[in-house]
């Protein structure tokens, strides 16, 4: 069968989501869906043009290639720096750099539930569109909104305390911070706390009530086992910051542990593919068809042997009763995993706010350009970052690779919205919430399209099915 | 005074202009006392209706980014270029310097991680880039700039309270722009 005698539904843009993209459903000739595909629409050219420029640079210009996750472009760009100059962070401004990218989780992982995602929770999937965002549910709790606006506000002000910006922040510099945090900033941040972890804990028991009372959607939403990379610490800790690599296998079995993230290539390979800008990463040893992986929240829990902090530890312990000691697979539980790890963060803020050392002066060592080569990694919100830079012997960049987050779960989101399609989507019979509901798979994932391709859409949405010969049969619009 | 119809729009850039946006936290909901927000990419509304203001994000780097502001340009009444990718292509222009095939080569085909089987993206689905990364300016009559990478939120704030006040927004109070 060619490409004509299938009938597309396509959906574009996909909303509430941090990205550009469009999806099709092809459906074949009994109606059936066949098969869907997410296009990711955007392009920047960072690769290319970051070539010619000193690598000191980088800190600076890779921040904008996402305004969700800056920081840990920042982070994982200067950790490639400080390898090219043979250079550690001073104690604090490991620290500095440790709180601000806390920080930037925290308010990644609040937009993404509070904003972009307890709309469909507290409203219904099925609710009145123009009304389904954060503004509606303002209007109908707002409290729940407030506090979720606050909690983004305060992962946002870590790093203007520090920095004097929240956005593309200055002051990531190789061999630590260039700004330290004064005691009347510690105090600020300090007495946000309580709030935070109250916040938190108020999405987590949103997120609870939903999954109890739609076990049955929860359970079978797009729910395909996968491979799962994530950072770990020493002891296989969640970790976000610096850490090692591991990778588990659909039954958990770890395939690699404690891996230096600059081996990352003999793990990692990519392929480009022509239907979208986002390109498909896998894991190496097991292939393209075989080694789709997924990174993020929910394969950070996955991976991780136990949370660093208390009440987070106690909620991780819940989530590995889910999947009985097995990873977790059903996409939905993305916003648990989220929520869980964001309570984490806010305890580890507030145990990084204790520590006198923060506060101290001594926030920088100095080195020079020792190696041609660098490469560093973090995990960004969506999963592991990697940047990696080769340079001439002046310290020009003569290549720069960046393996980012949101590309390595491409090729399970294609995945996940075919299974989403294939059960809610059936032959012409395209209801509103249906579609809501294929591209909530894809807001599982809380894909940062910006990121990925570094580089969304804004046509109607429409939902065409069209007979064999081209002929448009219906057509659905969301205005 | 009557409610205003505002949307807001992200073509080529980082996301960054609108989280600015997003940060001016609570004032969203003052926002919304004054305006529906009608188009923006975290609600739902696809189409553009007809506006009172929308805020343009990013530079114009394709087919559909072009067709997509010159239809904002037709249905708003004021257009605001929000950041220094929609006023001036910033870093989304950056590739400007290169040709837009070695650019695309570099990520698609010579990348080290890439497995060398790959196609270019190239179907039906996806847009067409176009050579050279434009600001708004070129293709469209623009009302008010807001500059900066991203501008900062009260700025962003105090020129939507404005506009929608039907008022005309004063930016020459150096304090209010700011560099990076
Ligand atoms: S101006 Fe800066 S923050 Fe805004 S889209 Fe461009 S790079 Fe991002």
């Amino acid at each position: 069968m060619d490409n004509n005698e299938k009938r597309t539904i396509r959906i574009s843009p996909v909303t509430r989501i941090e990205g550009h993209a469009r999806i099709t459903i092809q459906l074949d000739e009994k109606g059936e869906v066949e098969n869907a595909q997410f296009h990711v629409n955007e392009f920047r050219g960072f690769e290319k043009f970051c070539e010619g420029r000193m690598y000191t640079e980088m800190p600076v210009i890779t921040p904008r290639i996402c305004g969700i996750c800056p920081i840990s472009h920042s982070i994982a760009s200067v950790k490639a720096c400080e390898m090219i100059q043979g250079l550690e962070p001073s104690y604090t401004g490991d620290l500095l750099r440790r709180l601000i990218h806390l920080g930037q989780n925290i308010s990644s992982h609040a937009l993404s539930f509070f904003h972009l995602s307890s709309p469909d929770f507290l409203l219904g999937y099925d609710s009145d569109p123009a009304l389904r965002n954060i503004i509606g549910v303002a209007q109908k709790f707002p409290d729940i909104a407030k506090r979720g606006i606050r909690l983004r506000q305060f992962g946002q002000e870590i790093s203007e305390r520090i920095t004097g910006k929240k956005i593309h922040i200055m002051g990531i510099a190789p061999g630590g911070m260039a700004f330290p945090l004064s005691e009347e900033n510690r105090q600020a941040l300090q007495v946000w706390i309580p709030e935070a972890k109250m916040t938190v804990q108020t999405g987590i028991s949103i997120i609870k009530k939903y999954m109890e009372e739609n076990k049955e959607m929860v359970e079978s939403f797009a729910n395909s086992p996968s491979l799962y990379m994530g950072m770990v610490g020493p002891d296989g800790e969640g970790e976000l910051y610096d850490g090692k690599l591991r990778f588990i296998d659909e039954e958990g079995n770890i395939l690699q542990d404690q891996l230096d993230p600059a081996r990352y290539l003999e793990f990692i390979a990519e392929r480009s593919v022509e239907w979208s800008f986002l390109k498909y990463p896998y894991y190496r040893p097991l292939g393209f068809e075989k080694g789709f992986y997924r990174v993020g929240p929910l394969a950070r829990l996955n991976v991780a042997s136990r949370m660093k902090t208390t009440l987070a530890q106690q909620e991780f312990l819940e989530f590995k009763k889910i999947g009985n000691g097995k990873p977790v697979h059903g996409t939905f539980y993305f916003h648990y995993a989220r929520l869980i790890e964001a309570l984490c963060n806010v305890e580890e803020a507030e145990q990084l706010l204790a520590n006198p050392a923060i506060t101290s002066n001594d926030i920088q060592t100095h080195g020079r350009w020792n190696h041609p080569e660098g490469i560093g990694c973090c995990e960004a919100p969506r999963g592991t970052l990697f940047h990696h830079y080769k340079t001439d012997p002046s310290g020009k960049l003569i290549s720069v690779n960046l393996l980012i987050a949101t590309g390595q779960n491409n090729p399970s989101m294609n995945r996940s919205i075919t299974e989403v399609a294939r059960q809610y989507v059936k032959g012409s019979d395209v209801k509103e919430g249906m579609l809501n509901r294929v591209e909530s798979a894809i807001r599982c994932y809380d894909p940062c399209l910006s990121c990925s391709t570094h580089a969304m859409g804004q046509m109607p949405m429409q939902v065409e099915v069209v007979d064999a010969e081209g002929k448009i049969l219906y057509q659905v619009e969301r205005g | 005074m009557s409610r205003k119809k505002l949307a807001t729009v992200w073509l080529g850039g980082c996301s960054g202009c609108h989280m600015s946006l997003l940060d001016i936290d609570e004032r969203i909901l003052e926002v919304a006392k004054l305006a529906d927000i009608v188009k923006c990419p975290v609600v739902d509304g696809k189409e553009l209706p007809e506006v009172d203001i929308t805020l343009v994000e990013g530079a114009v780097t394709s087919d559909e980014h072009l067709e997509e502001i010159l239809h904002i340009r037709k249905q708003s009444k004021i257009l605001v270029a929000l950041g220094d990718c929609a006023v001036m292509t910033n870093v989304t222009g950056m590739r400007n310097y290169f040709e837009l095939d070695d650019c695309l080569n570099t990520a698609y085909k010579t990348a080290i991680s890439n497995d060398g089987q790959g196609e270019m993206p190239a179907s039906p689905f996806v847009m067409h880039l176009n050579q050279k990364v434009v600001p708004l300016q070129e293709v469209v009559h623009v009302d008010h700039v807001i500059p900066g990478c991203p501008p900062d939120a009260n700025t962003i704030f105090y020129v939507l309270s404005e506009l929608l006040n039907n008022r005309i927004p004063d930016l020459s109070d150096v304090k209010k722009l700011h560099y990076g």
